[in-house]
């Protein structure tokens, strides 16, 4: 990523946002990156343009040495609200990025079935995505983006919703599948121990306009224990460098409702 | 559901459960029977004139006669079937005619921009004329055959159909479009593959408000431009003041109505398994 910028026009206000401001990232294979920020700092804007669903305003994101324009199976995207298709089962639904991509049949099932047992959902193929527990679901959208063998995963805060269990049992599994099969992953949180327990690297960014204000690089060896001294103290620093900016994001935010009076 | 106890036995279970089915077919038949007696007290006990208000038995003797009675032994005797065939057939042309036409334009307009900026005003400004107003012109057009039925009642069933679906294609959820995306769909099939799906539910709604226009018009289109169907049923047996006829008709008519929903909404619950609360 050089040079990414991203502005857009506060309608309301009648006055420009400055949602990114350059950012310069380069991301190594096979490399888990996670990027940790302030609500409003932008993360989830800059997952967006990397999966190109949304355009940046200067800047481009390249992937091999390519630009990307493009949404695609190259960029695996993990929602945090699942945006599982509702009316296909956990087989179809998995199946669905193979089936567009007008891969034979026999193929197609022969990878579905490995990536339904890769993830745990065997016996879940029939069922529905409302049928589901939240923690099934997101194992489904894993899946689903998994199956087309990606360049890249992103994922936008996919554990926020679930609760505090289920988010522990999917982060070893999301860690399991990923040592399992090396692929470079990005990963958008605003939680402290999970940027620490993931990722090889923690990308702090500022409050807005959201620029990197820091990259930690984290040396524990995996698995990292949650409750070791080192993991606490990497925890802590991290902390530090994110309080300032929460700090930053909550003084304005009260300005902004302020000016509103 | 029921609460049973955990201990409970899979007979008290079964038990429970027709207990609770009865009460509820109970509830159900309660309010038509109570309008039923209310009705025929009516008739009978000279609260109304038993001329204009011909009493439930008078109905259905009517009813009887109508559907099975030997053919000629009066006017109306055994004609039921063929007035009532040919307002389902008129029903289900001009509804299957409404539903095409309302799915692929409503499709149309909630996915392009353009499309929705040239035709969607037309639609507005038709869709609140009443569909009786057009009536003269299908009589001149199509004169007093089938034709003018089919257009007076795929025109009425249309503007709902039309107008879910438009809404229901533009309200597909974006997050659904950038995961389609995101798995590599050609621009072309989103529609189909998950634009369409994700607006079932809208469609569906549109389809069963259109399948009530539908019997609504044939009555409307039978009385004024065509001359056979339950519709010219009634309206003839206006003129020779056969009231019981006029209702037996409108139960006909009620009851074909109500059958033409269910299977709509029998197909609409295979398509819409997915779709909790529906």
């Amino acid at each position: 990523m050089r040079g990414l910028r991203k502005r857009f026009i506060d309608i309301a206000r009648q006055e420009e946002v400055i949602a990114l401001d350059g950012i310069d990232l380069d991301i190594g294979d096979d490399e888990f990156l996670t990027i940790l920020g302030p609500s409003g700092c932008g993360k989830t804007t800059l997952l967006n343009i990397i999966a190109s669903f949304e355009k940046a305003t200067g800047g481009e994101v390249l992937l091999d040495g390519e630009t990307v324009r493009k949404p695609g199976p190259d960029r695996g995207v993990v929602f945090q609200e699942y945006a599982l298709f509702p009316w296909l089962t956990v087989q179809q639904n998995i199946e669905f990025g193979l089936r567009e991509r007008r891969i034979p049949r026999a193929e197609r099932r022969e990878y579905v079935q490995r990536q339904i047992a890769s993830v745990g959902l065997s016996g879940f193929e029939q069922r529905y995505p409302h049928e589901l527990s939240g923690g099934m679901r997101q194992r489904v959208a894993l899946a689903r983006v998994l199956v087309n063998n990606p360049k890249i995963l992103l994922m936008d805060e996919p554990f926020a919703a679930l609760d505090a269990q289920t988010r522990s049992m999917m982060q070893q599994e999301l860690l399991g599948v990923w040592s399992a099969e090396r692929r470079t992953a990005i990963f958008i949180t605003h939680n402290i121990e999970e940027a620490v327990l993931l990722g090889d690297r923690v990308v702090v960014m500022t409050a807005r306009p959201g620029r990197i204000k820091e990259i930690v690089a984290i040396d524990l060896p995996r698995p990292r224990d949650v409750t070791s001294t080192e993991f606490n103290q990497t925890r802590r620093r991290i902390g530090a460098l994110l309080e300032d900016e929460v700090q930053a994001a909550f003084a304005a935010m009260r300005a902004e409702t302020t000016s509103m009076q | 559901m029921t609460a049973v106890p955990v201990a409970a036995g899979a007979a008290s279970l079964n038990a429970a459960r027709i207990v609770a089915g009865a009460h509820l077919a109970l509830r159900r038949i309660a309010g038509p029977a109570i309008v039923l007696v209310l009705w025929h007290l009516a008739s009978t006990q000279g609260w109304v004139d038993p001329r204009f208000v011909p009493s439930p038995v008078t109905v259905l003797h009517a009813l009887q006669e109508w559907m099975f009675g030997p053919k000629g032994a009066s006017p109306y005797s055994g004609t039921w079937f063929a007035h009532a065939g040919n307002s389902a057939y008129r029903v289900i042309v001009g509804f299957l005619m409404a539903a095409a036409a309302g799915v692929i334009i409503g499709s149309l307009i909630g996915w392009f921009r353009f499309v929705s900026d040239l035709v969607d005003p037309v639609i507005q400004v038709l869709r609140p004329i009443p569909i009786t107003a057009w009536v003269p012109f299908a009589v001149i057009f199509f004169g007093i055959r089938d034709g003018s039925a089919f257009f007076l009642i795929a025109l009425g069933a249309f503007f709902p159909i039309v107008v879910n679906t438009a809404a229901g294609v533009a309200g597909a959820p974006q997050l659904l479009v950038r995961a389609a995306r995101m798995l590599g769909i050609r621009p072309y099939m989103l529609l189909p593959r998950v634009v369409l799906p994700a607006a079932m539910p809208f469609i569906f709604t549109g389809l069963r408000l259109g399948i009530g226009l539908a019997w609504v018009l044939v009555i409307v289109a039978e009385m004024m431009a065509v001359k056979s169907g339950l519709g010219f049923a009634m309206w003839d047996a206006y003129y020779f003041l056969r009231l019981d006829i006029i209702i037996a008709a409108m139960l006909s008519v009620g009851a074909l109505g109500f059958l033409s929903d269910l299977i709509i909404r029998l197909i609409g619950r295979r398509f819409l398994r997915w779709s909790r609360g529906l």
